[in-house]
């Protein structure tokens, strides 16, 4: 897909400059993330926690999630269609369209959103908590505030995104049958039916593998840029933007690798 | 040996035990060598004040005492045990037995000040039913005399009830050491008589040994066995209250004007 290419190209200059730039966070981050694994099994269990922030993290996103999805079938249709017509190829346009959405485009939007929205508030969140002293507070009632706090939102991202996605796909594959029925007449069951004959079960794996890491890190960079503020009520602010924008750069790594995983694979 | 054979073991005899004692502290962060060798012991059910500028290093030091933070250098002996090189788990155990007033009292301003109890108690008394610990934090809670703010949430409360419910979450676990961080500081003065008041309270009804930073000569007065005065990483001098208050060393005076 020509979309495809061009993002990976781009995806890897910006590897590159920022690789330069946070060699340094990496290894941070990466011990940081580390520590989830070891604490993940560890009790106490914060269950409920954990599923208070899987209100938060997934049905409190839902409806900008199923927005943008509809917006993104709805568009891709359009914009996609004159091409395929002057090739007199516009049967493919259901399949087309089902396949960017499932395999790119739905995952990668949603994710983005995701970390604009979750990686900024947890970033936010915790930030504040450490700067008015709460996290050292847990830590001096001997409880493990990386437990309580990091553990349940990194676990909620990465079980929450994954579903958000489903949804996009979903919604966004009705929006691009909304699109077809601004210039033609498709039923429903044909429309879908033409989507589903395009995919494969193989288109399908690799793209919901890849929502479970994009989840794990818009959770982890939000937790980790937070639970590392300094002193001061700005580096909160800063903590909910280095959120953002490291967590979508790394969405956009992952995807690039994934793509090549795949290139490899299947 | 011999005198102390003779000596009856009074309650002053008792007093001598200390607690908390700080050998050679030592912390710098980057070139700011803020402790150089800070030497402080505390006896059981004394409270200490401890005095000096802004920036000297007297958060960091109580802060030392909880492995909030760790000293570059020094023995940090609390109940007996130097817990420097304690790891997670020993630490926790020695830190259960500490209660920690934060200068923001650092109340959870997601939860309601039932639920910052709770919080605590949930965690560390699985022992007790749902009605042992609403007890519990009922009892924490008039001890502190706010039993009313049970469901408000902290940004609800105003400075100085915010310092108190920070007490009672220190309280909670009934702990024997409680180390308050400038207590009284942006509170006006009748409301820091009144905290001032409740560490006396604290101590006198809970036997608690404790250490006092603040600048509130007030409070010192009130709360003081004894005053220690940090000046450039060590402790300068220290005394009572009345002592200090009778140097002769200008900088000691300029706290006792
Ligand atoms: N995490 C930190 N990183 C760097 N410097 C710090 C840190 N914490 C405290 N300091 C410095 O240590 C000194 C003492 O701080 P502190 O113990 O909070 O002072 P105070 O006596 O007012 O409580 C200050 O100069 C402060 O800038
Ligand atoms: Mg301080």
């Amino acid at each position: 897909m020509i979309y495809a290419t061009y993002n990976h190209y781009l995806n890897l200059i910006i590897l590159i400059v920022y690789l330069k730039n946070k060699f340094e966070a990496i290894g941070d981050v990466t011990l940081f993330s580390w520590r989830f694994f070891k604490e993940l099994f560890v009790p106490p269990y914060e269950l409920k926690e954990f599923f208070k922030q899987c209100y938060i993290i997934g049905y409190k996103s839902l409806p900008l999630v199923v927005i943008t999805g509809f917006i993104m079938g709805l568009v891709l249709t359009l914009q996609s269609r004159p091409t395929l017509v002057s090739f007199g190829a516009e049967s493919w346009l259901p399949g087309m369209v089902g396949l960017s959405l499932i395999r790119e485009i739905a995952p990668v939007i949603t994710a983005l959103i995701c970390a604009g929205k979750i990686s900024s508030g947890i970033g936010a969140e915790l930030g504040s908590m450490k700067v008015t002293e709460q996290i050292d507070a847990m830590e001096v009632s001997a409880i493990n505030p990386y437990n309580y706090l990091v553990v349940t939102r990194v676990l909620a991202t990465t079980l929450m995104i994954p579903i958000l996605v489903i949804f996009a796909d979903a919604v966004g594959i009705f929006g691009g049958y909304v699109g077809m029925n601004i210039h033609s007449k498709i039923t429903l069951y044909r429309y879908l039916a033409q989507v589903f004959d395009s995919l494969e079960f193989l288109d399908i794996i690799p793209a919901t593998i890849k929502t479970f890491f994009f989840g794990f890190f818009v959770g982890m960079i939000g937790c980790y840029e937070g639970y590392n503020a300094s002193n001061g009520t700005a580096s909160v602010g800063r903590a909910a933007n280095s959120a953002v924008v490291t967590a979508s750069l790394i969405i956009f790594i992952i995807d690039m690798i994934a793509v090549q995983i795949t290139d490899l694979f299947f | 040996m011999e005198t102390q054979i003779h000596e009856i073991p009074t309650q002053n005899e008792q007093k001598k035990e200390a607690i908390i004692e700080i050998n050679d502290l030592q912390k710098s962060f980057g070139k700011n060598d803020v402790l150089k060798g800070v030497n402080l012991k505390v006896f059981k059910g004394e409270d200490v004040v401890v005095l000096g500028r802004s920036g000297s290093g007297k958060s960091i030091t109580i802060k030392c005492l909880v492995g909030l933070v760790k000293p570059d250098k020094g023995e940090l002996k609390v109940f007996g045990e130097d817990i420097v090189n304690y790891n997670l788990e020993e630490l926790n155990a020695v830190r259960v037995k500490i209660g920690f007033l934060f200068q923001s009292a650092a109340l959870y301003d997601s939860m309601s000040v039932r639920q910052n109890l709770a919080f605590i108690l949930q965690r560390h008394r699985k022992d007790l039913s749902a009605a042992e610990m609403k007890s519990e934090i009922m009892d924490v809670l008039e001890s502190v005399g706010l039993e009313e703010a049970v469901d408000k949430m902290p940004s609800e409360l105003s400075g100085g009830m915010k310092k108190r419910i920070g007490l009672a979450r220190t309280l909670i676990l009934k702990p024997e050491i409680i180390l308050y961080d400038e207590p009284t500081t942006g509170l006006d003065t009748i409301t820091s008589k009144e905290i001032s008041d409740l560490i006396l309270d604290i101590k006198h009804k809970r036997k608690t040994t404790s250490i006092i930073i603040t600048h509130d000569m007030d409070c010192a007065k009130r709360t003081a066995d004894r005053i220690v005065m940090l000046k450039d990483g060590v402790i300068h001098t220290e005394g009572t209250y009345d002592e200090l208050a009778k140097s002769e060393d200008e900088w000691v005076n300029a706290f006792f004007k």
